[in-house]
């Protein structure tokens, strides 16, 4: 492996230029997502979260991570999917996300954990225009494995605090 | 020189505002007249270390200001000059000057230049002084201070570099310092070596060489100064123009040093009449305002004793014992378990007794261990309360002289540890309060002799630990807290109304309410009325709270309870809905279970409880967390009433549970601020519980009822 040999940069955009980047895929359903797996921290299993109160939806709560109190994200909710029951293969990818000026750890809650791979950057193509229905910032791009379609999620953008902001000011009022 | 300096600023500074306590409490503590040694030579190290420091990293206007600084202080360790209340004072001035001048090139601003030309023309005033004519003095003073600014350039210099034996041991090198010199111009060097060692004689570490150094090409004295930088009190260093016709009036403005120490030595009769004339002549300039202060920036490094290092490491060590010998008893009951499932032993049932009996003995070693390693890992944190109350015989200091008034300062229990955070931010308000008790509490001395008291006023601080809390006393034998004026004036500021009957400490503690001053005249040291208010807030904010005792004539006592730290709190835990939360004890009043006969709705909106004889609002918790709340009806809930504002506030929770200790831990980290919430903590058994922000419940109470989200 020639990557191998490479400085671990944390930062997908410094890696441009390497021809290809690993990327941890996790199951939603059935369609199947990606993260740039230099930020996978760790997956667990699903555990009780404590629940803030007043948050959105998607925020489930928080957890104990060996003393850090740790925020945990249900990607279902997050993107509108219907929920389903948590089950043994439920697992929590805990992962490291930069933006407003420091790093966060959080976790996402996924149906379970799938694949890792080797996307070279240009397979990577830009995801079509899907209309309002879909987000398309949290996508950094899809790419087609083994005859599946796999699409990389930005995590910056998906977790980023004004979404959690708007949710939380947009729930509070939802509850009413 | 590619070094980047600035990495080295932080330490700089930090240093450099030590150095700057240390000089204003030694000179505090100096005696006019006699001046002991010992004292001056605390107080030169100290001007010394910031000059050179200053120098090093180029904040030239410091380094020169201190060197004026150092040669009067000079003087006074030589004996030379006498140590007199006016050079005192005018030192103390210019450690403010000092300050000023380090702040400003801590934070990139301009420096006022006014005032330090002002200090300029009084220390070298005092310097120069032979005469009582002061105008000439100012002049002379001011005259110096262009010297020291532009130091002259010549053609060409002879720098005569005789260094000492030992300049090598310091790490100098002097073939640097010569490529340093050839980097200004062109140099030559005549070296001379009569002193050096037969060979057997030679100590390899020692330097025997001296120096005639010849340096041609448009160089300022400064520049030269700067490449001895280092070295100065190390060598013999004498630099001379070459060109013969400016000799001797560069050599007037190139040696300070001479002019000034000369005048002195030979004047001394007269040196004693010049301060009393000098302080009236000063008075408008020491009144110059300085720039305004900045708010001293919370460092972000912590000096650490070692002592409380090596502790740290020993539990460590005793730490790692105790794990080793539970992996023993782990190793003990794995074999045991291998050799039951394997059938083999009979006897294993008495092993496993006695191991089991090392385990219970290895995990209370084990919780013993932890506890005291967090005590130790806290106790980092920790910095006696010296830090702040050495800034107060400066100000009683300043304030006396200033409100005429005699007033003796007592410190005890400096030594009392708080936590850093809890200490960078409890010196405004407690300075507050001691320029408040010197303003308003301790009398004039005519006043006081009529009253039959001592002249003398006494202020006396304390400080030490109770319980998890650090107390902290402000005591005056002043005039106390006149009730009958702060009534009037509570009246007047609508602050109570005329018919409210307000027992003796009620009112005492009017004196903390927003916009309340009952000095008469609105002095520059305290009567602005945003001043006690802002006290209580400020101790409110770090978990604290002040309380005043006052008797009338007697004089009145300030008690400051701070929690020792920011990092653990005493909590009561309680249910709402499925979730723990922790409640912060020091806000808890009280709780109780709801009568319903005390219960009444306002405007079929609000529920308001009648406690005893006051009106308290109901907030229930379910409805701020917008949980499902079936019970319409209160009786026998449980309710707990906090501290909001200094209002009571009675918030419904589902069941309390115990109190205990808990270690704050930042939500924000890793999430966003929660408005209800202060923090999170982790109980016992793993789980995460938050941290209630009452002030935040009630705000979110009161948006949600505007919002008719709540309906009572």
């Amino acid at each position: 492996m020639s990557t191998s040999l490479e400085p671990v940069s944390d930062d997908v955009e410094a890696n441009d230029n390497i021809h290809e980047n690993q990327y941890l895929t996790f199951l939603l359903g059935d369609e199947e997502y990606g993260v740039d797996i230099l930020r996978v921290q760790e997956i667990r299993g699903w555990d009780s979260v404590t629940t803030i109160p007043n948050a959105p939806a998607f925020i489930k709560g928080v957890i104990n991570l060996r003393g850090t109190i740790v925020s945990i994200l249900d990607l279902r909710e997050r993107f509108g999917i219907e929920s389903v029951d948590y089950n043994e293969l439920t697992v929590v990818v805990v992962l490291r996300v930069k933006g407003e000026g420091k790093d966060r750890i959080m976790g996402v809650v996924v149906d379970a954990v799938s694949e890792v791979y080797h996307i070279a950057e240009n397979d990577l193509k830009d995801p079509p225009d899907l209309g309002y229905a879909i987000n398309m910032d949290y996508m950094k791009g899809m790419a087609t494995v083994d005859n599946k379609m796999v699409s990389i999620l930005d995590i910056d953008q998906l977790m980023s605090l004004k979404d959690i902001d708007d949710a939380t000011e947009s729930g509070g009022k939802a509850e009413a | 020189m590619s070094i980047d300096m600035s990495q080295f600023h932080e330490a700089f500074f930090e240093e450099s505002f030590e150095g700057l306590e240390i000089m204003e409490s030694e000179l505090l503590t100096l005696d006019v007249g006699e001046g002991d040694e010992e004292i001056i030579n605390t107080i030169f190290r100290a001007a010394h270390s910031i000059k050179g420091g200053a120098g090093t990293f180029g904040f030239m206007n410091v380094s020169e200001f201190t060197h004026v600084m150092e040669t009067l202080l000079d003087e006074m360790r030589d004996g030379s000059r006498e140590v007199t209340q006016f050079a005192v004072d005018s030192l103390l001035e210019s450690v403010d000057v000092l300050r000023t001048m380090l702040e400003s090139a801590r934070d990139n601003t301009e420096v006022d230049e006014d005032m330090v030309a002002a200090r300029y023309a009084v220390l070298n005033g005092i310097l120069k002084d032979k005469s009582s004519d002061s105008s000439a003095k100012e002049d002379a003073g001011a005259s110096l201070v262009e010297a020291s600014v532009d130091k002259p350039i010549a053609e060409g210099w002879q720098i005569s570099f005789i260094p000492h034996t030992d300049l090598l041991m310091a790490g100098n090198d002097p073939v640097r310092m010569f490529r340093a010199l050839s980097e200004l111009g062109e140099l030559s060097a005549k070296v001379d070596y009569s002193n050096l060692q037969p060979f057997t004689e030679l100590a390899p570490e020692d330097l025997y060489l001296s120096w005639l150094l010849t340096l041609t090409g448009g160089v300022s004295q400064a520049d030269i100064e700067e490449v001895f930088e280092w070295v100065e009190d190390d060598c013999d260093l004498t630099i001379t123009p070459l060109d013969v016709s400016v000799q001797n009036e560069q050599a007037s403005v190139a040696e300070p040093d001479t002019i000034v120490r000369e005048p002195v030595i030979s004047n001394e009769s007269v040196k004693e009449e010049v301060p009393e004339i000098s302080v009236v002549d000063n008075a408008p300039v020491t009144k110059k305002p300085a720039v305004k202060p900045k708010k001293a920036t919370e460092s972000a490094s912590i000096r650490v004793g070692i002592d409380k290092v090596d502790e740290i490491i020993n539990l460590v060590g005793e730490l790692v014992i105790t794990q080793s010998m539970l992996d023993q008893v782990g190793e003990d009951l794995e074999a045991n378990a291998e050799a039951v499932s394997a059938n083999v032993d009979s006897g294993s049932q008495k092993t496993n007794a006695d191991i089991l009996l090392r385990l219970s003995k290895g995990l209370a070693q084990l919780e013993r261990n932890t506890r005291e390693l967090q005590d130790g890992v806290m106790r980092i944190r920790m910095l006696p309360i010296s830090f702040v109350f050495s800034r107060m015989p400066r100000l009683v200091h300043d304030l006396s002289s200033k409100l005429n008034k005699k007033i003796e300062l007592l410190v005890s229990g400096e030594e009392t540890e708080l936590d850093k955070t809890v200490m960078e931010n409890i010196g405004d308000p407690l300075v507050h309060l001691v320029r408040n008790a010197l303003d308003h509490g301790i009398e004039t001395p005519d006043i006081r002799l009529a009253a039959g008291k001592p002249e003398v006023g006494t202020l006396s601080l304390n400080a030490y630990h109770q319980g998890g809390n650090v107390i902290i006393e402000i005591k005056d034998d002043g005039a106390g807290i006149n009730k009958a004026k702060v009534r009037t004036k509570a009246i007047e500021k609508g602050v109570i109304s005329e018919t409210d009957y307000l027992t003796d400490d009620e009112i005492n503690h009017l004196i903390f309410a927003p916009g309340f001053s009952t000095a008469e005249v609105v002095s520059d040291v305290s009567g602005r009325g945003v001043g006690m208010d802002v006290v209580k807030t400020s101790i409110n904010k770090l978990g604290g709270r002040v309380v005043v005792e006052s008797e009338e004539g007697k004089g009145s006592v300030f008690t400051i309870r701070l929690p020792l730290t920011l990092a653990i709190l005493d909590g009561q835990l309680v249910t709402v809905g499925s979730e723990s939360y922790v409640i912060p004890l020091i806000a808890i009043i009280e709780s109780l279970q709801i009568d319903r006969a005390q219960i009444n709705a306002v405007a079929g909106k609000a529920e308001v409880y009648k406690l005893r004889d006051e009106y308290i609002p109901i907030i229930r918790a379910r409805a701020v967390f917008g949980l499902e709340d079936k019970k319409t009806d209160l009786h026998e809930s449980l309710m707990v009433i906090v501290e909001v504002d200094g209002a009571p506030v009675g918030i419904i929770v589902d069941d309390l549970q115990g109190q205990q200790q808990v270690v704050i831990k930042s939500l924000e980290t890793n999430y966003r601020k929660v408005e209800t919430m202060s923090g999170a903590t982790i109980l016992g058994d793993g789980t995460v519980a938050l941290i209630w922000d009452v002030n935040g419940m009630v705000n979110v109470h009161k948006k949600k009822l505007n919002n008719g989200v709540i309906k009572a």
